[in-house]
């Protein structure tokens, strides 16, 4: 077989029938069924599906890969007319690194934090024999400049931790850049980034790959996203291949059952509600609150009102606030000036001196769902614990509460009050976080980013869900998140925020019509849309120095 | 031919061998990826290690004894070791099997994915345990009794010095070295599980506790560690045990009972450490936030939700600990201040029979009477470390 050296062949990469196992409790599952992957010269292929779709498995094979525990079972995978399954270690070293690379989806848990960013940088292009390090210095320095890292040319001389996570992701892909591959792949390269920070990487990856006409695979569960990068998608299932198009047909006309819904996700919008009478009590009302962490403030003077059976969300991006606001509400960390109280009375600043009452009024369900669930308890004790607590209920009536209350979050009780939270899947595992946050029969929840670290349709039937129990238990939720997407579909109030400070609030139409803040409108305008245009367009109307962080900085 | 330039010769040996054994397997196998890909450096160390091991065999089949007559000691122990070794590879794969087709589901599940070595490990602790806890039984006599030959080899041959009676020999002043052995395990084995339980229940709740509060309360019990980490552990043991000594008898609590709390207090400032670092990554989780904020107490928070998570690193811990603290017991035996006579203890049975092994060269059987007492100690050693090198491992979920 490796003898056919087909260089002519007009594809770079050529998989054929590709069976993937895992090794787990002593028997090999299958991760993926038979697929066949083609890349031709210079062509981005977009791999998208939901999580365990067998996506990051896929692409690594293409590299001839496999993590630990995982093999290639059958099929071809074949690199330049190379066959990477049963070419020697000694071709496979000098393809990896010089004509393949990797971009990996957290940059900040890639690099090594011992060497400064250059010196990682040159060592593939010095260890290939393709340059040496003086020269590899000078083509890092201009990768950094054609990929806009702010000082191109002293960038590289720091530390990764000294450098943000955008400017990290793209420190990478110049890293990657460095020998000149044929082929990158990129696994969810921007899934960790915030949304304007995602835009400067999506505009310079994008840039780049033409410029030196590189073929890439794109990993990658954002729709949006991929419609910008990719000429072809791919949809994977379950390790089984859905269909394959170019990205316009395929974003026009998708074929497939499951294609559709997955293109359906962001039409899920509730209807407006009315505005609360001007003079009812709020539930919760945040008033001139500033806190600080040590001797810096982080919060200034920040107020908003949530009301009864209404969805405020509070949106920014990383370090703007949003969670320090939730802390202050539930008392984790005591204003500094402000206060904040509970149907109109003033609540302890500190949730050790708040009374029982108090605690059970204010629930909170978190973003990771893995850290949020006690991994040793069963379902059974993480949502018992708090009806026990609060209701005072044991044995049989504690067992009955429970089994209601997974009713309530759609999943039968038989089956799951006995699982361990590592036998769910990150779905369910966040539903059991609500059915906690229920369980002490509260009127007001926080919603944490609970939707982000979830696939979009799964998402989105928590999203239905939380809306369903609103409506049924008059509970009024603040929800802090970073995805306008989210916002859209559930809120009805919208406070954004940035660097401490609310930069706007007002109900979600008015919100969502100009004039905005400027802030505002950058956030806005940086949610991808699923038009396959949407990011030239944008260029074309903005600039490059415009979009993402660069705009940020723009406005202090 | 000097021992040096022997040495050179056969590295060199070796070395062209390595470079020999992967060409003829690449030619032989048609480049198996194996072969193919196997780095220089692989492939002299499987020659290196067939050399040893035709050396260990030629070894293996030297005399037991010149032609004059005299034995060849270091033959004679080395076969001991081989047939120990074989003896308790079989040993533990029969166990082994046995636990994968007796049992629960779920214990022969994890027979199933089990080293030797592991599987060994835990029929050691289970013999010893069971020792210890028949010691009164099983043992052929009193710990404390005093017969009238003396010095009798093990063996029970009376033509080589030993006595069919005493299976083991009997020590300097006749006690019969078998029921010592077995009465040392349950002296030295129940009073090093006994400290090694009382140092974890000290430095674990201290650790916890000092992870869950922070603040001015950890900055005192860690610094107060500090300060007794600070000093030798042996050496500061040896200071608390003779003053302990002259205490004992004003106070008439035993002095093992000194023993016992010295070093575990001294044993507990390791678990405080591992357990208070154990805890900090475990209370920033989500779910303790969560617990916190629905107004549970401290011993909720430590037992109910901290404890469960900290189980693996701690088991772990248990079993290096119980090592260094039955180590102790026994070196501090050794020097005289751990567990008085006439209590039998392998610490004790070391130093009295240590002159023993000068006699090595002339009767391999006397040499082996100190080796028993150091052997019971090194294998309920190795045993335990086995059983815990497993269960990092499992607890790490690595594969392969």
């Amino acid at each position: 077989m490796s003898e056919t050296t087909t260089s002519e062949s007009e594809f770079l990469v050529e998989m054929r029938d590709v069976h993937i196992e895992g090794r787990s409790d002593e028997v090999w599952n299958p991760i993926i069924n038979g697929v066949d992957l083609t890349l031709k010269r210079g062509e981005v292929l977009g791999l998208i599906g939901e999580s365990g779709a067998g996506k990051s498995t896929m692409g690594l094979a293409a590299m001839g890969f496999c993590r630990d525990g995982v093999r290639i079972a059958s099929g071809s995978v074949h690199f330049d007319g190379i066959d990477l399954l049963t070419a020697s270690a000694e071709t496979k070293r000098h393809l990896l690194g010089k004509r393949i690379a990797y971009v990996a989806q957290s940059a900040a848990a890639s690099f090594n934090p011992a060497h400064k960013l250059i010196d990682q940088h040159t060592e593939a292009p010095v260890q290939h024999g393709v340059a040496d390090k003086s020269e590899s210095e000078v083509d890092g320095i201009e990768l950094y400049r054609r990929l806009r890292l702010p000082n191109p040319d002293e960038i590289g001389f720091r530390y990764p931790h000294q450098v943000s996570g955008g400017q990290l992701q793209r420190a990478m892909t110049a890293m990657a850049m460095s020998c000149r591959p044929d082929l990158i792949i990129f696994d969810e390269p921007t899934t960790a980034l915030d949304v304007t920070t995602q835009i400067e990487v999506l505009a310079s990856i994008r840039d780049i790959v033409e410029q030196f006409n590189t073929a890439a695979i794109y990993i990658t569960h954002d729709l949006a996203v991929v419609a910008q990068m990719a000429d072809r998608i791919k949809v994977l299932l379950k390790g089984d291949e859905v269909e394959e198009a170019d990205t316009r047909t395929m974003l026009s006309n998708p074929q497939e059952d499951y294609t559709k819904s997955l293109w359906a996700v962001r039409e899920f919008q509730r209807p407006t509600k009315p505005a609360p009478p001007s003079d009812a009590t709020p539930v919760i009302s945040v008033q001139n609150v500033t806190a600080a962490y040590g001797k810096i403030d982080v919060l200034h003077d920040v107020s908003f009102d949530i009301h009864e059976g209404r969805t405020v969300a509070v949106v920014g991006e990383s370090g703007s606030g949003k969670s320090t606001a939730a802390r202050c509400i539930t008392g984790l960390l005591p204003p500094r000036m402000g206060q904040i109280e509970l149907d109109g009375e003033p609540l302890p600043p500190d949730y050790r001196k708040r009374n029982k009452e108090q605690l059970r009024q204010v629930q909170m369900i978190y973003q990771m769902a893995d850290t949020a669930l006690n991994p040793r308890k069963t379902i059974g004790e993480i949502v018992g614990r708090p009806v026990q607590f609060y209701m005072g209920l044991t044995g049989r009536k504690r067992r009955d509460r429970v089994a209601e209350l997974l009713e309530e979050i759609e999943l039968p009780a038989g089956q799951y009050i006995d699982r361990l939270p590592s036998e769910l899947s990150g779905g369910q595992k966040q539903r059991i976080g609500i059915a906690r946050a229920l369980a002490a029969e509260p009127k007001f929840i926080i919603c944490d980013e609970v939707t982000s670290a979830l696939d979009q349709l799964v998402a989105e039937g928590i999203l239905r869900l939380l809306a369903k129990l609103q409506d049924e238990l008059k509970l009024s939720y603040m929800f802090i998140t970073h995805d306008l997407a989210t916002v859209k579909s559930i809120a009805d109030e919208v406070v954004v925020m940035k660097d401490g400070e609310v930069v706007e609030q007002g109900p979600k139409l008015e919100m969502f019509k100009p004039p905005h803040h400027a802030y505002t409108d950058l956030l806005l305008s940086s949610v991808p849309e699923m038009d396959p245009d949407w990011l030239s367009n944008l260029l074309a109307e903005r600039g490059v120095e415009n979009i993402g962080d660069a705009a940020v900085e723009k406005m202090d | 031919m000097s021992g040096f330039l022997t040495l050179v010769v056969v590295l060199g040996l070796i070395a062209a061998g390595g470079w020999l054994f992967r060409l003829i397997g690449q030619k032989a196998t048609n480049n198996k990826p194996f072969f193919r890909d196997m780095s220089y450096a692989v492939a002299f160390g499987y020659v290196l290690a067939a050399a040893v091991l035709v050396f260990a065999i030629w070894y293996y089949f030297q005399p037991v004894a010149n032609e004059q007559g005299v034995a060849n000691a270091g033959v004679i122990f080395f076969r001991w070791a081989v047939q120990g070794l074989i003896f308790f590879a079989i040993l533990a794969w029969l166990f082994r099997l046995l636990g994968r087709t007796v049992g629960t589901a779920w214990s022969k599940k994890q027979f199933r994915s089990m080293p030797l070595t592991a599987a060994f490990g835990i029929l050691m602790i289970l013999v010893y345990a069971f020792l210890a806890i028949f010691a009164g039984v099983l043992a052929p006599y009193g710990q404390e009794e005093i017969f009238q030959q003396v010095n009798a080899l093990p063996g029970g041959n009376a033509a080589t010095g030993g006595n069919p009676d005493h299976l083991l020999g009997t020590d300097q002043i006749g006690r019969d070295l078998l029921s010592r052995l077995i009465y040392g395990a349950q002296n030295t084995v129940g009073i090093a599980f006994a400290t090694t339980l009382l140092a974890f229940f000290l430095g674990g709740s201290l650790g916890f506790l000092a992870a869950t509060m922070r603040g001015w309360f950890d900055q005192f019990l860690s610094r107060g560690v500090d300060v007794l980490m600070a000093i030798p552990s042996l050496i500061f043991a040896l200071l608390l045990m003779t003053i302990a000594q002259v205490w004992a008898p004003r106070t008439g609590i035993p002095l093992t009972v000194f023993m016992v709390v010295i070093i575990a207090v001294i044993d507990s400032t390791r678990v405080f450490r591992l357990a208070r670092a154990v805890g900090m990554n475990i209370v920033v989780m989500d779910y303790i936030e969560a617990a916190k904020l629905r107004g549970e107490g401290l011993s909720y928070l430590i037992f109910k939700e901290i404890l469960p998570n900290a189980t693996a690193p701690l088991l772990a811990e248990f079993g290096l600990r119980f090592c260094f603290v039955f180590l102790t017991i026994a070196s501090l035996s050794f020097l005289g201040v751990g567990i008085q006579p006439p209590l039998a203890d392998w610490g004790t049975m070391v130093r009295d029979l240590a002159q023993f092994i000068n006699f090595a060269a002339f009767s391999p059987l006397t040499a082996a009477l100190p080796l028993m007492a150091a052997g019971a100690i090194a294998l309920l050693t190795v045993a335990v470390n086995f059983v815990v090198d497993w269960m990092l491992h499992r607890s790490s979920g690595l594969k392969e």
